[in-house]
């Protein structure tokens, strides 16, 4: 049962991705995206990390998702019924991410991975606040700066002058 | 199935496609959604190493949280970029964007 699940949720992540870098229509991509980002959630369930599928699904496809709908929106005739999303450079592009694919799989099934015995574990809710507030304090509120930075330059940037 | 090797494998499918995208598409926003690929099948890989390295803390998951929020914030501003030559160029197709070019 889980096994099935796992590779239906594995071929939905392959297939959608598939789709959002080779649709002919830049709101089927979108659309694409989410089912994507859907699926990346359920396996980070699998993984045993279910604040971080909470995160996925609340942030990126909550926010990054709708920004990006946004922006297709914004910079394309919607009167329109289909918004053209052509591709070019198909042969080089594909040589080049089919030979990184390439290297990676034998860098993969090459190294002699440390695989440690499993460790049961609760929520991790907890865990990662205790973290965050710890041991990552510092990095954590550079961030947060980092993001109000970046959110009121974007602000000021499209803004109607 | 449900093996290190298989989240990685899927990792790399990920990180690929998204290279392809970021190559091929024209579209500016487009590309935005091949470096989104990219950026998910990084985390991923944290999660999948996390989990599976036996460890007891949990440091991928706080680093995967800020490829999360870098993410937003590139975005945000890619988008603000994008709108922005809109306005200027009059289209998003990044084969315009030659404003610099003498």
């Amino acid at each position: 049962m889980a096994e099935n699940l796992f590779l239906i949720i594995a071929a939905l992540v392959i297939a959608s991705a598939f789709w959002v870098v080779f649709s002919p229509n830049l709101i089927h991509s979108a659309v694409s995206l989410l089912f994507t980002l859907f699926s990346t959630a359920g396996l980070y369930i699998f993984l045993y990390a279910d604040f971080i599928a909470a995160t996925q699904v609340v942030i990126y496809v909550g926010g990054i998702l709708v920004l990006i709908i946004f922006g297709v929106m914004l910079t394309n005739r919607i009167d329109t019924p289909s918004i053209a999303a052509s591709s070019k450079n198909q042969f080089i592009g594909g040589m080049g991410a089919f030979s990184i694919f390439v290297i990676q799989v034998s860098v993969i099934f090459n190294t002699p991975w440390h695989i440690g015995t499993e460790q049961s574990r609760d929520s991790t809710v907890a865990s990662i606040g205790y973290l965050l507030l710890n041991e990552y304090l510092l990095p954590f509120e550079i961030i947060s700066i980092l993001l109000l930075a970046a959110l009121m330059g974007a602000a000021l940037l499209s803004r109607r002058t | 199935m449900d093996s290190l090797q298989s989240y990685l494998i899927i990792a790399a499918i990920l990180f690929s496609m998204g290279i392809y995208g970021v190559i091929t598409r024209k579209n500016a926003v487009a590309i935005l959604m091949g470096i989104e690929l990219i950026l998910n099948s990084a985390n991923i890989n944290f999660i999948a190493f996390n989990r599976f390295g036996g460890m007891a803390n949990l440091d991928g998951h706080v680093f995967s949280i800020f490829v999360i929020v870098l993410a937003a914030a590139e975005a945000a501003v890619a988008l603000a970029i994008v709108i922005n030559l809109f306005k200027n160029v009059g289209s998003v197709d990044v084969d315009d964007a030659d404003l610099l070019k003498g």
